[in-house]
């Protein structure tokens, strides 16, 4: 195949000149994949380290709206929170950017960017990516977008206060709210270039998926994490532009006086000149990428939950050809559920009827999947690595959350639930904390990959327990205090007297969260250390099928010292009848008379 | 204090932590000793017990959630029409997500404890089935269906107002502004008058073109009134950002939008004297004062004053982040009897909004010595020139 002798050549090339590998363009400015999937990685967690940090304090505020804490001028600086208080502008502040951190720096591009990268070449058998230059600008483009977001953070009007939605007029008209200054101007600069990034990034893994794989892997051999990671990157493709051109316009409406998103405003005491724009039409647009995003984030997640729990069930994955069209039916339905964010918007409610239709038919693949899952682990020899336990979270947690997917689908019941805590539970445990726990399923199964050591498994365990105890504790009440009407992004409640009886709810759930958050320090403290102290890993931990543990512990240019290994078979020959292993790796070579077991 | 009290809770932590975690070491005593951190036969087993455990971790929060919070769901006493049909709707989905979870969470860690794994045990090599995904796929595809079918039903009945209900209906427009809400009454012909943010004048601030002959009976309120057992049709407004309004007890929502008016209606059932008289309501505003009597009692004691007690009124909140005191936006609402609603037209429609604008004028031509303030003038002109402007366009 030429492909394979194309890979072979590059290979070469990467050798000769390995040499001349500085510090600069081995550490820094790295071409290799590996190298940037960890840098992708570390510069997540960091980001995932100020927006969980974030959520706590104002868990804090909901739960003693009265109370001052030292902590929130320590964390805040006397600016946002003079003498200990926090005020409604921080607290508005602080949902919205732990908003745009969680969903865009920690679950796109720190999930995505550091398994798609990690992953891809490494399961299909390439090299490295299609284009390492590509790659290497795509991550320099998403730190420099994280600068930038981190920056926004200490400008004197403060940061971006208008939701993580940004929806004009008010993030559009600095008169409507302090965030919406020199704070919102650096949220879409940061977003622009974070949208730049993501989209060199998803082309190169689109290309390298198509081009790059070795010989004998087709598309109906791929692991399902590159599906996962493959689709995702093509509704990247189809959506972020959409945001991109909306930011844009924001950016005109704001600065150059267009009236794209704005008319018929007084504010402050004068009328404004725009005339003849909407906000809903920013609505439609920040929806066409925000629904995908949801996918963006989830689909890698479920992609590595497959791998993780065929591998550790020892079984193979159920239903492999149903898993991938239930991929591609979620990926194609994300992109025309949009409305269901809008049924109150004032769009046509014709509308709302079409959106409820769609949405709702976006249960049947979802449904598929969670008992594929469950099908998997029948009868299995299930191993219990902290990566199965996450994998088994999320699926419990995909359920639970995306149940109440059913009631927010439905136009009807979004008139009352709209916009309340309601919401805010089934998002956080569908995709949050679902999306979240494959992260973590990731590391854990991968780290041995990533830096040649393992992660300590009882301080995992630890992790995963506690995690999962709190997450249900922080967000199975919470749906109980939106169906009595909570709205969101209340900085009190304790204008409205009929809320009075909520309070002691969000004590408890600001416990949870407080605990849960704590001990995300296991997992810190798990992480650093064991890339330096951890025990050094066998060249194929978990007794994986896949390619990536093929190659050597330590890390090469080109992955493979020699010929990259040749596919003879599917991912998941686990448990295959006829072998003396409970595993059958990808490369090899079908037995005289061995018949295909699986559709 | 508070450093101190911070870093015994960062030492407490720190102290539970590795306890846990030589809770799992203590686990692996007996077992062979290997330490290649990947799970063993003891690990399963532990984790095993622990995911059947975490299954009662989830019903038990969820029987705990039902028993203490049950009472919170708006899925009963609904204020409209409409209503009880988004309720039963409510509860038809409810109760199918609870019997879906129950079923699904138990096969999960039931399966998660059932086989955990054993060294030398060899997993089932079963690939896949199409009939069992065709099961699992038809059957969710029937029941949403269902749903989808009874849901789009109560959507058109509850947006798509019969032309023979509108004619009957009270039109009243919600005029939404950072951070308060206004209701402009159409007067006796049942119209409002047009009205646009760049006629916002003076005592006109809610826009109403003043020339419109439909808009010489307008009348505003900052507490909305509404009669019992008739269509109201809200035409709503925004002046400067998306507001929500959110009328929770009626099951009513919809965005008010600058540019543009929205629109919802509902016939209320209920007035508010009723809905303070029924048993729940009773009981929640009893319960909620119990919870204020504590608060104020703490209050009292640091010299501050006490908290009023709480009456139940329905509400009209913003539901839609608008700017920094959004979390204190609302109106109160009252649903009168007919013949209240009546009385209250009386005392109110006399103040048109074109009156008050007269009235102002002939003020301030009272009061026009050279000497009077010079911001009242100023911000006047302001006003005309903006009145320009606007006509120019």
């Amino acid at each position: 195949m030429s492909a394979e002798v194309h890979n072979h050549d590059h290979g070469h090339d990467e050798h000769e000149h390995h040499h001349k590998d500085t510090f600069i363009t081995k550490y820094i400015f790295s071409i290799d994949h590996k190298m940037i999937s960890k840098q992708y990685l570390i510069t997540g967690i960091i980001m995932g380290v100020i927006g969980v940090g974030m959520s706590m304090l104002f868990r804090m505020q909901l739960a003693w709206p009265e109370e001052s804490f030292k902590i929130f001028s320590f964390f805040l600086g006397e600016r946002m929170a003079p003498g200990g208080v926090m005020n409604n502008e921080t607290y508005l502040a602080l949902v919205t950017i732990h908003g745009t951190i969680m969903v865009f720096f920690v679950l796109t591009a720190g999930l995505s960017g550091t398994f798609s990268n990690l992953l891809i070449p490494l399961q299909i058998g390439a090299r490295d990516m299609a284009s390492g230059f590509l790659n290497m600008v795509s991550y320099w483009l998403f730190f420099l977008s994280s600068v930038v977001m981190v920056i926004s953070l200490f400008v004197e009007s403060g940061p971006a206060s208008a939701g993580w939605t940004i929806y004009p007029p008010l993030s559009a008209l600095p008169q409507s709210m302090s965030g919406s200054g020199a704070g919102m101007t650096l949220w879409l600069v940061s977003m622009a270039i974070f949208i730049a990034s993501s989209l060199l990034g998803s082309l190169n893994y689109i290309v390298t998926v198509i081009n790059l794989r070795t010989k004998g892997m087709s598309m109906t051999r791929l692991p399902l994490t590159i599906w996962a990671f493959f689709i995702t990157a093509i509704i990247g493709v189809i959506s972020f532009p959409v945001l991109l051109s909306a930011a844009l316009m924001l950016i005109m409406d704001r600065s150059f006086g267009t009236s794209f998103f704005l008319s018929d405003i007084y504010i402050a005491g004068e009328v404004l000149h725009y005339q003849g724009g909407s906000p809903v039409l920013f609505e439609h647009l920040f929806w066409f990428l925000g629904h995908p995003e949801v996918y963006i984030v989830l689909l890698p997640a479920l992609g590595i939950t497959s791998e993780v729990i065929a591998t550790n069930a020892r079984k193979p994955i159920f239903g492999y050809r149903a898993m991938i069209m239930s991929i591609i039916a979620i990926a194609f339905l994300s992109t025309i559920v949009w409305g269901h964010h809008m049924f109150i918007s004032g769009m046509n409610p014709f509308l709302g009827s079409v959106f409820t239709f769609t949405t709702l038919l976006i249960a049947i693949p979802s449904a598929v999947k969670a008992f594929n899952y469950i099908t998997t682990l029948w009868k299995g020899n299930l191993q219990l690595n902290p990566a199965m336990l996450f994998s088994i979270g999320l699926v419990s947690t995909f359920i639970t959350g995306g149940l109440t997917g059913i009631i927010l689908g439905d136009s009807t019941l979004d008139i009352n639930v709209h916009d309340t805590y309601f919401v805010v539970a089934h998002f956080h445990l569908v995709m949050g904390i679902s999306a979240l726990y494959g992260m973590f399923a990731g590391i854990y199964h991968w780290f041995p990959k990533m830096f040649g050591r393992m992660l300590n498994k009882n301080l995992g365990y630890v992790h995963f327990w506690v995690t999962a105890v709190c997450a249900y504790g922080v967000f199975f009440p919470m749906h109980f205090i939106g169906m009595a009407g909570l709205p969101r992004r209340y900085y009190t409640n304790t204008n409205f007297p009929l809320f009075d009886d909520l309070q002691n709810v969000n004590v408890i759930i600001t416990v949870f969260a407080l605990v849960g958050g704590a001990f995300q320090l296991a997992f810190l403290y798990n992480f650093f250390s064991s890339i330096f102290y951890g025990k050094r890993t066998v060249q194929n931990p978990w007794k994986s099928n896949t390619l990536e543990w093929t190659a050597p512990i330590e890390h090469i240019h080109g992955n493979w010292p020699g010929a990259i290994p040749e596919v003879h078979r599917w991912p998941y020959d686990y448990s295959k009848p006829g072998h003396e292993e409970d595993f059958v790796p990808q490369n090899v070579p079908m037995k005289p008379g061995e018949e295909v077991l699986h559709h | 204090m508070t450093t101190l009290l911070i870093l015994i809770v960062v030492v407490l932590l720190a102290v539970a932590l590795w306890q846990l975690t030589k809770i799992f070491d203590l686990t692996q005593v007996g077992g062979n000793v290997n330490d290649t951190q990947v799970a063993n036969d003891n690990d399963n087993k532990v984790n095993g017990y622990l995911m059947f455990g975490f299954l009662g971790f989830i019903y038990l929060t969820t029987i705990y959630c039902l028993l203490n919070y049950s009472h919170f769901p708006l899925m009963s006493d609904s204020a409209s029409e409409h209503g009880p049909e988004v309720d039963r709707l409510m509860m038809i989905s409810m109760v199918l997500i609870f019997f879906v979870q129950t079923v699904t969470q138990a096969l999960l860690h039931y399966f998660a404890f059932k086989y955990r794994g054993k060294q030398g045990q060899k997993a089932l090599y079963f690939a896949d089935n199409n009939k069992l995904e065709f099961i699992w796929s038809i059957i969710p595809a029937i029941v949403l269906a269902g749903l989808i079918l009874y849901g789009l039903y109560a959507w058109t009945n509850i947006m798509f107002v019969d032309e023979e209900d509108a004619d009957d209906a009270i039109v009243i427009e919600l005029y939404a502004q950072q951070f308060k809400w206004e209701a402009r009454y159409a007067g006796a012909d049942n119209v409002l008058g047009k009205a646009n943010v760049r006629y916002i004048e003076g005592a006109n601030n809610l826009g109403v073109d003043l020339s419109d002959p439909n808009a010489q009976d307008d009348f505003s309120s900052s507490e909305l009134h509404i009669p019992k057992g008739t269509r109201v049709i809200f035409k709503m407004r925004s002046q400067d950002v998306l507001h929500s309004a959110y009328m929770p007890h009626f099951r009513a929502q919809m965005n008010c939008v600058p540019g543009m008016v929205t629109e919802f209606s509902f016939v209320p059932t209920l007035t508010t004297a009723e809905m303070r008289d029924k048993p729940a309501m009773i009981e929640k505003v009893s319960n909620i004062n119990a919870i204020r009597a504590k608060k104020s009692e703490k209050l009292v004691a640091e010299g501050q004053s006490a908290l009023d007690p709480y009456t139940f009124d329905y509400l009209l909140l913003c539901n839609k982040i608008c700017g920094a005191s959004h979390y204190n936006m609302q109106m109160k609402i009252v649903v009168d009897t007919p013949e209240e609603y009546k009385i209250w037209l009386k005392e109110n429609s006399a103040k048109t909004i074109v009156q008050a604008v007269k009235t102002a004028a002939a003020e301030a031509k009272a009061s026009d010595s050279p000497a009077t303030t010079k911001d009242s003038t100023s911000s006047n002109s302001k006003d005309t020139t903006v009145v320009a402007q606007a006509e120019m366009k």
